[in-house]
């Protein structure tokens, strides 16, 4: 079967020429090893017994009392390194190992993804350069340091606006450079084909293991699923299994930042128009000109000015319902889990719980639904007590 | 044959081709920079039109992007610039990225540089696949879409560059971004062989060219060599801009003897 390149008409492959080649050799590699026993056999064995794989399916019932319907969350957090992005990390570090690469890249946000290459890349004795923009260096700490303690070197980006979207510049740009050593991890389901495609792939473990959990316990699939959306792999990964199952509403959140009127946010599929950026053509926050505007939001991981191809595609057919929450209202949920359930979501998924607690999302009191928690809070405990405290 | 296909055919030499932010430091000392450009007696030059996120560009050209697009320039803006050196008689290639043509409408782009005597558009982030409808417009309204290749790039896809490129076709020189480097990759004559087994257009070659002595040695092998962050960086934003201006001509000057001397 080849790899998907476009999804209506976004996607594609819009990168300098020195990387084409790379390219075709990671679809190439993709193609052989993804139906591969063996290559399947070890990605299995290592989401099991290294990360923890299947992560729980929750009845959230104090959570379910408040916003009127039946919750599950779909426990990410609980995944190795804290969140879903080592579902990724971990099936593209047995491609580049196959592919003989012994250099790893990456770009990172809240991160999450950079812990998660670090930590795959540790494992498999490979070096790791992850860059990072200089103001997210600035408010996750913590996850700077846990790179630097994988062994990674945590490469700040000046440039741009020092967040997401610069450091994956800068990512693109040492790959360009050093292609014939290094393999890129890219963290969500976008840039060039074919990552938007092996990045979903990779991430619709938990659409699976969710589709399986909610038949054991609840004997039906369920009425909706809500997930974050910044760049999208959470939303794609769990949204995936259940596109063709037409009784499930899909429900991604967007960052709306400080508000849509603002226009510091990071809803580029609410307020953006196609365009190019990080090789592929999607929705994109951008000026007349198209020069690519500067996203907001109190999460790093949504801090983005564009989103993965596919969801844009999901948009227009209609397919998936995009809304977006602001940042009060991330904050608000994300203090409301902690105190009904006892989790700690991280900033970025408490934008799917703000979507529930924020009332009008239409579920009935006997529907059934799962919110995909995609990652654990503790990296954004200082980010939200300052923010707290400036609203007070 | 188009215009500047005969360029190159018809020079003594190879060319040299320098490069210009559209908009740096600001638009009108942009003026002047490109006015020292033609008055070193080169034939072609090529003028980018400064865009957020350059990703095949080095830091020089990405800083000097972020000032010309805080100086206020827009694509219309490098348009002017682009005409007016038209006019003094050079021919011009622009170099945009994807976004900005299709921002400012894809007709309605190669359209306005046939109006304003632009020769080539390079588009760096757009490679050959993906390139059939910008071909196609372009080749309507009498432009050439410079298509680029690199030492990256197996056989198949030489061929494949060479038979839809129109104008020349630019190499890169070396794996990475553009910017200065000390030393140019080794196989770049075999890159090169490689890439004139399928291909009649002038090869130029750009991307980490940063003295006379390696344009002249690249022109050995070369229709043409492009030299774009050295110059740029040459180019002070503050008051010792016109003292710049002095070291560019030198350069272009030692450039242009170096060239003809080894050709």
């Amino acid at each position: 079967m080849t790899i998907t390149q476009r999804f209506g008409p976004y996607g594609g492959r819009y990168v300098p020429e020195t990387l084409v080649a790379a390219l075709e050799e990671l679809e190439q590699a993709y193609e052989t090893y993804r139906d591969d026993p063996a290559f399947n056999a070890e990605l299995r064995m290592l989401q099991e017994d290294y990360a923890g794989r299947p992560t729980p399916l929750f009845a959230a019932r104090r959570l379910s009392e408040v916003v009127g319907c039946r919750v599950y969350l779909k426990r990410e957090d609980l995944a190795h390194t804290g969140a879903h992005k080592i579902n990724n990390t971990l099936g593209q570090i047995l491609l580049a190992t196959r592919m003989g690469k012994k250099r790893i890249i990456a770009e990172t946000g809240a991160g999450q993804h950079g812990v998660a290459t670090a930590t795959v890349a540790a494992l498999f004795g490979l070096s790791c350069h992850v860059y990072m923009g200089e103001e997210d260096i600035r408010r996750q700490e913590l996850n700077v340091y846990r790179m630097r303690l994988l062994g990674a070197e945590v490469i700040p980006v000046t440039s741009g606006s020092g967040t997401l979207k610069d450091a994956t510049n800068e990512a693109i740009r040492d790959w360009v450079t050093n292609v014939e050593t290094t393999h890129y991890i890219i963290g969500s389901v976008v840039g060039p084909a074919p990552y938007p495609t092996i990045v979903r792939d990779f991430q619709s473990v938990i659409g699976r293991e969710a589709r399986q959990q909610i038949l054991e316990k609840e004997g039906r699939l369920p009425d909706g699923i809500v997930a974050c959306v910044g760049a999208g792999s959470n939303a794609i990964g769990i949204f995936h299994d259940f596109l063709g199952e037409s009784t499930v509403r899909l429900v991604g959140v967007e960052a709306a930042g400080l508000g849509l009127e603002t226009g510091r946010h990071g809803a580029s599929l609410a307020t953006g128009r196609g365009g190019i950026l990080h090789g592929s053509y999607s929705y994109v926050l951008q000026d007349e000109d198209g020069q690519i505007q500067e996203a907001h939001s109190i999460a790093a991981g949504l801090d983005y000015p564009s989103v993965g191809p596919e969801h844009s595609y999901l948009k227009d057919l209609g397919r998936v319902e995009y809304t977006s929450a602001t940042d009060a209202e991330a904050l608000q949920a994300f203090q409301a889990l902690a105190r009904l359930e006892g989790i700690i979501p991280a900033l970025e998924s408490a934008h799917a719980l703000a979507y529930l607690l924020r009332g009008g999302h239409g579920f009935s009191a006997d529907e059934v639904l799962i919110v995909n928690l995609s990652g654990r809070g503790d990296k954004d405990v200082y980010t939200a007590a300052r923010a707290l405290e400036r609203e007070e | 044959m188009s215009v500047l296909t005969r360029l190159f055919r018809e020079a003594r030499h190879p060319l040299l081709i320098p490069y210009a932010v559209g908009g740096y430091p600001d638009p009108a000392s942009c003026e002047a920079v490109l006015d020292t450009y033609i008055e070193s007696g080169v034939a072609l030059v090529e003028i980018g039109i400064p865009f957020s996120d350059p990703l095949a560009d080095g830091p020089v050209i990405q800083a000097a992007s972020q000032m010309a697009l805080r100086a206020g320039t827009r694509p219309r803006d490098v348009l002017e610039l682009a005409e007016r050196a038209a006019r003094r008689g050079v021919e011009v290639v622009l170099l945009c990225y994807l976004n900005t043509v299709l921002a400012f409408g894809k007709e309605r782009f190669f359209a306005s540089c046939a109006d304003r005597g632009v020769a080539g558009v390079v588009v760096p982030d757009l490679p050959v696949e993906e390139a059939d409808e910008l071909r196609a417009l372009a080749a309507s309204a009498g432009v050439d879409l410079v298509l680029l290749a690199a030492p990256t790039s197996p056989d198949t896809r030489l061929a494949r560059i060479a038979g839809a490129a129109s104008g020349f076709i630019y190499c890169v020189s070396t794996t990475g971004v553009t910017g200065a480097r000390a030393s140019l990759r080794a196989d770049l004559p075999q890159f090169l062989n490689r890439l004139r087994r399928y291909a009649e257009l002038p090869l130029a070659v750009g991307f980490g060219v940063s003295t006379p002595e390696q344009a002249a040695t690249v022109a050995r092998y070369a229709d043409g060599v492009i030299v774009g962050s050295a110059l740029v960086n040459m180019v002070d934003a503050d008051d010792r801009f016109h003292d710049s201006l002095a070291s560019v001509r030198r350069f272009l000057a030692h450039a242009l003897d170096a060239i003809a001397k080894a050709t």
